[in-house]
């Protein structure tokens, strides 16, 4: 028993630290409920695409996809260029995704192909090809547009005529479009939500009952334990004040909340594909999975290839959600903010789910909001809070990456 | 016979490092034809590369006792700072003031590598990936630290209360105090900072002499081949811990002489550019992720920093506007921290 104590503690550190710190974090800052509620829900939302893509690389044995930021590039590129032609609306997101996924497959490809090359380093592999790509991409976007790439647009060129401004602001109908195809306060439709929760687990708990697998007693242990704490969101909402006001205070993008579930599901579809149990089989053993007849270096190409156009999906959505982007900054901390939110969901570079990136997203950005306040309200500077915000993104990495790796060598499968 | 020749030795080379060499004998021969004041640049780039000496040698010791190149060469820096931010704010100068922030970095720079070291041997194999984020979370600790520390000289304190200021300078104090040690200056703006090169060519000497001491070789042995290391006796794990303080120690005393050649301590972010810089240089310089000499420093760093001196004022010329130096820079110094990186996997 205490042996499984340590365990579960052993997985989940990075987590359990996390939680103690927003809830510290939150009761120093001295914010509402309802503001660091709506505030986390809207990042949630912004930010789903890109953790997400993180998901198959890792199952796939090739560690956290450091290079995810190559995907935020070629969304970023398609941007630039449907912002120069300049088209409206959700058109303009659609058109956006069009172009930006045949250049993700080229990124992607590429990609894939230095992890081959680097078997065993690809996590540092892609973070330094991340930089070098920033510079390929600094040195297209900034130099050679107006000089050996022709174009002419006051509205997004820099007033000498070459290079793209350093901010772009896209069309007033463009920003965002996704979200306002369909907003719907929380307090309106929560009960919605709570109710399909309990729904499906209660269809859950009736399938395990009948089908009596093993182990099928804790399992229904767990879906109990949801069940009631569903129980107790739905009388929070009923009932208690502070919670009442975060409902009426945020607004749920639906189009977006759609597109995390279906992307989302796409993602455990996947792995339940030949496919997937191809990248599980290379994520367990390259040697035996290249003895079972699975070509190993195509089949991480193609993760890396899927990881990358994930990247892209999500900073479009990330990106129509801000609402205007930084040519050449908003992509730099896009891997180091996606991998912490992973981590902190309790991935390692062995093993994550799509639970784990949507826990992930919620404590990392709750303590990323909290932090500046709290340090503000504490020590009366808000930089100390910043610099706080990424002594923790940093730390959480590198505390993560430790553990794991450190227990990977006793023989541990973490 | 000729062909093959020629191809081994481009194999052997590398063609990223033929690219690089070729692409400064193109920048040294463009200079004269573009109306640059060409005695200032080389001033400069002499200065630059005395700057960054140091700090590239601290790779050294770190490749070859095995823990690949040292990307968490802030630490050993930060180390540094502290010796120098110290020796100001008690009010020393000249001489003194920076033999006082290398004896005081010294021991923080050794405890720091000997802990970090006891880390590493616990991580082997993903040695570039912790010490990057090691260094990372570090610096940014210490943004922390520097903005909460109680500092009483004025000069280097925020002039709104607590804290290290962002950049604080050493004019006055002992700025270029080695450069112009014994400095030869050929003509007006021609000057070879004698002082500078001698420290350098100090420790580069110091740093080969120790490679071929006993204790150097067992180092080297751990580094390159761990099995036949235990095998003879030699504790590998111990050999780790050595060259990542040696690695540390000389990332602070870098950091120094880089300061007073400069003419200020950076702090803040400031410390994170230095590894990068560092790794780019003693990769173009031949080392590999396993193997480095002392050449591969001096040469590197040579290379190194003369394409980044002489581009800049080059690129100005071809485009007045923006920062094509910088995005070079990016280039050049990613690039060859990759093919690094796949040469490195290549041999595995």
């Amino acid at each position: 028993m205490t042996g499984q104590i340590k365990k579960i503690w052993k997985e989940n550190v990075v987590t359990l630290v996390f939680i103690v710190l927003c809830l510290l974090g939150f009761a120093a800052s001295g914010q509402t409920f309802s503001y660091v509620f709506s505030e986390v829900s809207s990042r949630l939302f912004r930010n789903f695409g890109l953790v997400f893509s993180l998901v198959i690389p890792v199952i796939a044995g090739i560690g956290l996809n450091f290079g995810i930021v190559l995907g935020a590039m070629a969304a970023q590129a398609a941007f630039i260029f449907v912002t120069h032609w300049r088209f409206q609306g959700v058109a303009a997101l659609v058109l956006v995704a069009l172009i930006s996924t045949p250049l993700s497959i080229l990124f992607g490809w590429l990609l894939g192909k230095l992890f081959n090359k680097t078997k065993g380093q690809e996590m540092i592999t892609g973070m330094i090809t991340g930089f070098f790509a920033n510079g390929i991409y600094q040195l297209f976007f900034l130099v050679l547009i107006g000089t050996l790439i022709p174009m002419k647009d006051d509205r997004i060129m820099i007033y000498n005529g070459i290079g793209i401004k350093d901010t772009l602001k896209f069309e007033d109908s463009v920003a965002n479009a996704l979200d306002n195809i369909w907003k719907v306060r929380l307090d309106r439709i929560y009960w919605v939500f709570v109710l399909l929760g309990m729904v499906c687990l209660g269809i859950l708990i009736w399938k395990t009952r009948e089908e009596k697998a093993p182990g099928y007693r804790n399992r229904l242990a767990v879906y109990g334990a949801w069940e009631a704490a569903l129980l107790v969101v739905l009388a929070l909402c009923l009932w208690n004040g502070d919670v009442q006001m975060a409902l009426k205070f945020t607004s749920i993008p639906m189009v977006p909340l759609i597109l995390m579930v279906l992307m989302g599901l796409m993602v455990n579809i996947v792995l339940k594909t030949k496919l997937g149990q191809d990248f599980r089989a290379i994520g367990t053993s390259q040697k035996v999975a290249a003895a079972s007849g699975i070509d190993v270096d195509r089949t991480r190409i193609v993760a890396i290839i899927l990881s990358t156009i994930l990247a892209a999906w999500g900073q479009i959505i990330f990106l129509q959600n801000i609402g205007n982007f930084n040519t050449y900054s908003s992509h730099e901390k896009v891997s180091l903010f996606a991998v912490a939110a992973i981590l902190v969901g309790g991935a390692s570079t062995r093993k994550a789910t799509v639970k784990q990136c949507i826990i992930g997203i919620i404590l990392f950005h709750t303590l990323f909001v909290i932090a500046p306040l709290a340090g503000k309200a504490l020590l009366n500077d808000a930089a100390y809070g910043e610099y706080f915000r990424e002594a923790i993104s940093y730390g959480v990495i590198t505390l993560s990456l430790v553990l794991h790796i450190s227990s990977r060598k006793k023989g541990k499968r973490v | 016979m000729n062909n093959r020749r020629v191809k081994q030795f481009v194999a052997a080379i590398g063609v990223p490092r033929l690219i690089i060499m070729g692409y400064l004998l193109i920048l040294l021969i463009a200079m004269p034809f573009m109306g640059l004041q060409i005695e200032m640049l080389y001033t400069q780039a002499f200065g630059r590369i005395g700057m960054y000496g140091v700090l590239v040698l601290a790779m050294l010791p770190a490749i070859e006792s095995g823990i690949k190149m040292n990307m968490a060469l802030p630490l050993g820096v930060i180390c540094g700072l502290i010796g120098g931010v110290l020796s100001l704010d008690w009010g020393f100068s000249g001489w003194m003031g920076l033999f006082l922030a290398v004896l005081i970095s010294i021991p923080i720079a050794v405890v720091v590598g000997i802990l970090y070291g006891m880390l590493l041997n616990k991580i082997k194999g993903s040695e570039m990936m912790i010490a990057t984020y090691t260094g990372y979370t570090a610096v940014a600790i210490m943004c922390i630290v520097w903005m909460a520390m109680p500092v009483n000289n004025a000069e280097v304190r925020w002039p709104q209360g607590n804290g290290v200021r962002n950049i604080v300078t050493l004019t006055g104090k002992y700025e270029k105090i080695l450069d112009h040690f014994l400095e030869i200056r050929i003509t007006e703006e021609l000057v070879i900072p004698t002082g500078l090169f001698l420290t350098v060519a100090l420790a580069c000497f110091l740093m080969w002499l120790f490679m071929r001491s006993k204790t150097g070789i067992m180092m080297k042995t751990a580094g390159s081949n761990p099995v036949l290391a235990e095998a003879n006796g030699i504790s590998v794990d111990r050999m780790r811990i050595l060259g990542m303080t040696l690695s540390s120690v000389l990332g602070a005393v870098g950091i120094i002489i880089y300061s007073q050649s400069y003419g200020f301590y950076q702090f803040y972010m400031a410390p994170l550019n230095m590894a990068f810089i560092a790794v780019a240089a003693i990769l173009i310089g031949g080392a590999t992720v396993g193997r480095a000499t002392v050449f591969h420093v001096i040469f590197g760093t040579v290379l190194y920093q003369s394409i980044m001196t002489f581009t800049l004022p080059i690129a100005n010329v071809i485009m007045p506007e923006g920062t094509l130096s910088e995005i070079v820079r990016i280039i050049i110094q990613n690039g060859i921290i990759l093919y690094a990186l796949t040469k490195a996997g290549e041999s595995q």
